[in-house]
């Protein structure tokens, strides 16, 4: 099973893969991917330099292509699929229909992965891709459970990768517009989901309030973690009930079914966070190398190592953890 | 431009009963909407019509004049879904509306309708999807007039262009019942409760705005799009079908606003306010500006 982990710089990538993993995927610094954070991504220079970095560990460089161009900027894109093409990566990870049949046209020998993005959630929807554009392999949505990821992957003509660990986004994604709903700006069109020029935090009489664009998603009360202000993640009042109405700030950590994704066919484990520090990506690299290589050596016995455990814990929105939509009784 | 608009009534986004929808669409019979939307895109697990029970509805709208078309689930996870869309497709008698590439995959080259959630965003996915028998695209909620009207005309000479003008926005969609969440049960013992709530749940912000709407699976804006004061400009594209959410009975006011100013019988501006009362919801018109979908202008803001 392939670890897939983040890079935002240069400096993270080479982290990440002298701390065990196989692939690690990175986007450019514009808004082609999912992660257009400012400070963030890579330049033609410094992506070559993490092929050539990769490539001599015998590591592997997937390049993020995954928002949706429109009619007047349908260029950048293009350009970024060209850039991604004359560097020699392993596999460009797309959504968007029309930026795939151009990358199949222009790159025939570009590996595709379908990005999460595309929000293919069954083994019919992956077939429409493969079949169009010979995509190899499919990330899964978050909203699928155990039982259905099983079934994707004995179905899927093409490799599975699911989300192991990092920020869960609780709605299908490709088809979240609740970003841009408040803002104007969304994953799909912008590359970022609730961009930090929005977000406001004041304390008040009523407590630390965040904002997103003037709305308030929360407000925390002495003692209480505060998280960043998702939409997905704030309190709002339903019928006199203030609560997380969609989803606490909580992170995926889907570690204690590892031996069944693996017994699924899953073929690789993604981490989410190309926003993270190197030193975030250090320790989840760690724990999840040493999870999957426990896991693949005796998966009957696996049990998720608890000081690995309490290390993802840590890291993670706050401080919970949960298998997300894996869990049946979270759905 | 000479050919006006034809209207067409979205699906039903709710959990409302048979008799609701059956009154529903006695209206929708003899109202000024040419195309009908039928069926569940939010949650399979609504069944107040069988397959067989939408088959006949369907029939008898079409018997009425109106041209018929099944739409499919937007978020496809179970087997069963699967299932039940496959049937559909095989229907024989209405074309379906695609919210999910599964169900184009599944069309194997018959024409069809695609939904917002098949993110059409620029000229090349248009192309791609036409060569597969789309026939009219509905744009990605999000997208603005400019690079709206900018695809529409590059469109392929088979394809149509639906706009939606009225009705709440689909923001969203979740595995997780947002609504059987409020209630704290598990999603395979909802015991159905967002029957109980047939305009959806209104979630507050702590400051009282009416923010979000919870319907199940699905998140909907708490504001209504209006593009009524926009229609005149709308019309002068040559967009061919516009479209009104099958959200609320008032839909059919809506319709006769929205006609009156197509045939030049009243002001966009007038009407534009008047659809502002047809309901208790905020309007806005955000994302047809490119601003944010929430954010309201013109008329809609005095």
């Amino acid at each position: 099973m392939e670890l897939v982990c983040p890079a935002g710089n240069l400096q993270g990538l080479k982290i990440a893969i002298e701390n065990g993993a196989d692939s690690v995927y990175l986007g450019f610094r514009d808004p082609t991917n999912a992660r257009h954070f400012s400070g963030l991504n890579f330049s033609v220079e410094s992506a070559r330099n993490a092929v050539d970095f990769a490539h001599s560990h015998s590591k592997k460089v997937f390049v993020a292509l995954n928002t949706f161009p429109q009619a007047h900027n349908w260029g950048t894109w293009r350009d970024a699929v060209d850039r991604a093409g004359e560097l020699q990566i392993d596999a460009l990870i797309v959504a968007d229909t029309g930026i795939m049949d151009y990358a199949c046209e222009r790159w025939p020998e570009l590996r595709l992965h379908l990005s999460v993005q595309a929000s293919a959630t069954s083994a019919e929807a992956i077939r429409f891709y493969h079949e169009r554009f010979d995509i190899q392999r499919a990330v899964l949505p978050r909203v699928l459970s155990l039982t259905q990821v099983r079934r994707v992957c004995v179905d899927s003509p093409v490799d599975t990768e699911v989300f192991g660990f990092g920020s869960l986004c609780v709605m299908a994604e490709g088809r979240c517009l609740l970003s841009s709903y408040v803002t104007g700006k969304s994953p799909n069109n912008f590359g970022a989901c609730s961009p930090g020029e929005f977000v406001r935090w004041a304390e008040t009489g009523r407590g630390l309030e965040s904002r997103l664009n003037g709305v308030l998603v929360d407000c925390y009360g002495a003692g209480e973690c505060s998280g960043y202000p998702t939409v997905c993640k704030g309190r709002y009042r339903v019928e006199g009930v203030t609560d997380y109405t969609m989803e606490k700030p909580v992170s995926l950590n889907s570690l204690p079914i590892l031996p069944s994704l693996l017994q699924a066919g899953v073929s690789a484990i993604k981490v989410e966070g190309r926003q993270r520090s190197p030193a975030y990506v250090r320790r989840v690299t760690r724990v999840l190398r040493a999870a999957i290589d426990s896991c693949t050596r005796d998966p009957e016995n696996f049990v998720p190592a608890p000081d690995g455990m309490a290390e993802l814990a840590a890291l993670s929105e706050g401080s919970q953890t949960t298998l997300g939509a894996f869990s049946r009784y979270w759905q | 431009m000479s050919v006006s608009p034809r209207l067409s009534l979205g699906p039903v986004p709710y959990f409302w009963g048979e008799q609701q929808l059956l009154d529903f669409y006695d209206s929708a019979a003899n109202s000024s909407f040419e195309i009908i939307y039928l069926g569940e895109m939010v949650c399979a697990k609504r069944r107040s019509f069988s397959f067989q029970g939408w088959l006949e509805l369907g029939r008898d709208l079409a018997s009425a004049g109106k041209t018929v078309i099944f739409s499919t689930l937007a978020l496809l996870e179970a087997g069963s879904e699967l299932g039940f869309l496959k049937r559909l497709i095989a229907n024989g008698e209405f074309m379906i509306e695609a919210n999910d590439v599964a169900a184009i995959q599944l069309t194997q080259g018959h024409p069809f309708v695609g939904g917002s959630t098949l993110n059409i965003y620029n000229p090349r996915t248009l192309e791609v999807l036409a060569a597969q028998g789309l026939i009219r695209w509905i744009p990605p909620t999000e997208l603005a007039s400019g690079p709206l009207e900018a695809l529409h005309q590059v469109r392929p000479a088979t394809v149509q262009t639906e706009l939606p003008v009225w009705g709440r926005m689909p923001l969203a969609w979740s595995a997780r019942c947002y609504t059987a969440r409020h209630l704290n049960r598990a999603k395979d013992q909802c015991g159905f409760c967002c029957s109980e709530y047939p305009e959806g749940l209104l979630a507050h912000t702590q400051e009282d705005q009416r923010f979000l709407v919870l319907n199940g699976t699905q998140v909907t804006s708490a504001t209504r799009w209006n593009l009524v004061e926009h229609l005149p400009q709308i019309q002068a594209t040559g967009i061919e079908v516009l479209r009104l959410a099958g959200d609320h009975p008032a839909v059919f006011e809506a319709g006769k606003l929205v006609r009156a100013v197509l045939d030049k019988q009243l002001d966009a501006s007038t009407a534009a306010q008047q659809a502002t009362h047809l309901t208790s919801d905020d309007d806005s018109d955000g994302f047809w500006l490119g601003q944010p979908g929430m954010m309201a202008a013109g008329i809609l803001r005095d």
